[in-house]
């Protein structure tokens, strides 16, 4: 069962754990479920920064900005569309962006009534959840050169072609590995 | 625009909505693939995927470091007043998909077009990353672009009316990367005018008659 006072680092939490601290920062401003989350997230967050090159106290300053992104938006994370990691990844990407290139993300708002052809509620609830625990269980599965161009696309910002100059790696091979990891993940929808 | 706006033909490449996801794509060209996103629900979920592979990797990392470094810290802060604001959402304005509105205010019509040519009129957007030229251009109804080249790499994603060149139909949605060595020459439909967002990543070089003509006083 999950609980807000985990000051004991025991096991890694699962993400029912992680949805209930989001669930009880949410409702009720919850301090110690903040301070599990922040126990949880930021030896990650700091790694993630630091593979990207910030180094130290720079890395400490983005990490503190993302933990703080994530108490004042916590209202707006929807369940039904990502797991809590997934949604702190694309805090932390953005913040990463903000503060180390001094640049913006443009998004879609899902919520934007306008938005041509939005996925109804029900149906996104059961892929989001689902693709999530699919997409986990095949990255265990994934060859090494597939999940090693995985891994430097998030973590090296790096786009794919930058990758294929940096490893010299043909770019046909590079888009290759990121097309054959996306099919063995799934991750592709049928495009019309 | 409305929701019976049929799906786009021509996508991203897969490896770019991967770019995207992962947040490595300069400013100029994640707003080129977020337009995209507004008309194509098949990549907005392949995106979501792409995202949640990032949630994955994240997990998985090894930690850095203890978790209680700069704990105490931010729980002092948790009840300032947020520095900056959050960006309370843009307002709607009917033609101009939401990714753009950041950049552009108003409807479409009514931007501040500069005239190129007599069939090619251009907005110039402030993205304030070094370059990148990213333009919305309206490309009047029946009209031919001059046929033109590029330094580098442009980008541009229909935002309304269509256009066809060597490489097929454009309409709403679709995403055209044209590479350095072809040189196109979009043509306008004939029943209205074609708006499209444009991002190149080095200035555009005419060829042909009118290039020659154009090319030292004219950057579109
Ligand atoms: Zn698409």
């Amino acid at each position: 069962m999950a609980t807000a006072s985990a000051s004991a680092p025991s096991a890694s939490p699962t993400q029912d754990d992680l949805a209930f601290w989001m669930a009880a920062i949410a409702t009720r401003q919850d301090r110690a479920a903040f301070a599990a989350l922040f126990r949880h997230f930021t030896p990650r967050l700091r790694a993630f920064l630091q593979r990207a090159g910030a180094a130290g106290a720079a890395a400490d300053d983005v990490v503190q900005d993302v933990m703080l992104t994530v108490w004042r938006l916590a209202s707006r994370y929807d369940p039904s569309r990502a797991t809590v990691s997934t949604w702190v990844f694309t805090i932390a990407r953005n913040r990463r962006i903000d503060q180390v290139r001094r640049e913006r993300h443009p998004e879609v708002d899902p919520d934007d009534v306008e938005l041509i052809d939005p996925a109804d509620s029900a149906e996104q609830q059961v892929s989001a959840v689902q693709d999530e625990a699919r997409i986990r269980n095949a990255m265990a599965g994934l060859p090494p050169e597939q999940a090693e161009i995985l891994r430097r696309a998030y973590f090296d910002d790096l786009p794919h072609t930058a990758i294929a100059e940096q490893t010299g790696l043909p770019l046909g091979t590079v888009k290759s590995r990121i097309r054959l990891a996306l099919a063995r993940l799934r991750l592709t929808y049928d495009q019309p | 625009m409305t929701a019976h706006t049929p799906a786009p033909h021509h996508h991203p490449d897969p490896a770019v909505l991967v770019d995207y996801a992962a947040g490595s794509l300069r400013e100029p060209l994640a707003l080129a693939v977020a337009t995209h996103l507004w008309f194509c629900r098949a990549c907005r979920d392949t995106v979501a995927n792409a995202e949640a592979v990032g949630g994955a990797l994240l997990a998985a990392l090894p930690a850095a470091g203890d978790g209680d470094i700069g704990l105490a810290e931010v729980l002092a802060l948790l009840d300032e007043p947020a520095a900056v604001a959050v960006a309370p959402r843009a307002p709607v304005a009917a033609d101009i998909p939401g990714p753009l509105r950041h950049y552009v205010q108003g409807a479409l019509p009514a931007l501040p077009w500069r005239t190129t040519t007599k069939s090619l009129a251009t907005v110039d957007l402030t993205t304030d990353v070094p370059g990148y030229r990213v333009r919305l251009l309206r490309i009047a109804a029946g009209a031919a672009m001059p046929r033109h080249t590029h330094r580098g790499t442009e980008v541009t994603v229909v935002l309304k009316g269509g256009y066809s060149d060597e490489l097929g139909r454009f309409a709403p949605g679709d995403v055209a990367a044209t590479d350095p060595a072809v040189a196109h020459q979009p043509m306008a439909d004939a029943d209205q005018d074609c708006y499209c967002l444009a991002v190149t990543d080095a200035p555009v070089r005419l060829v042909g008659w009118l290039g020659l003509l154009l090319n030292p006083f004219v950057r579109f």
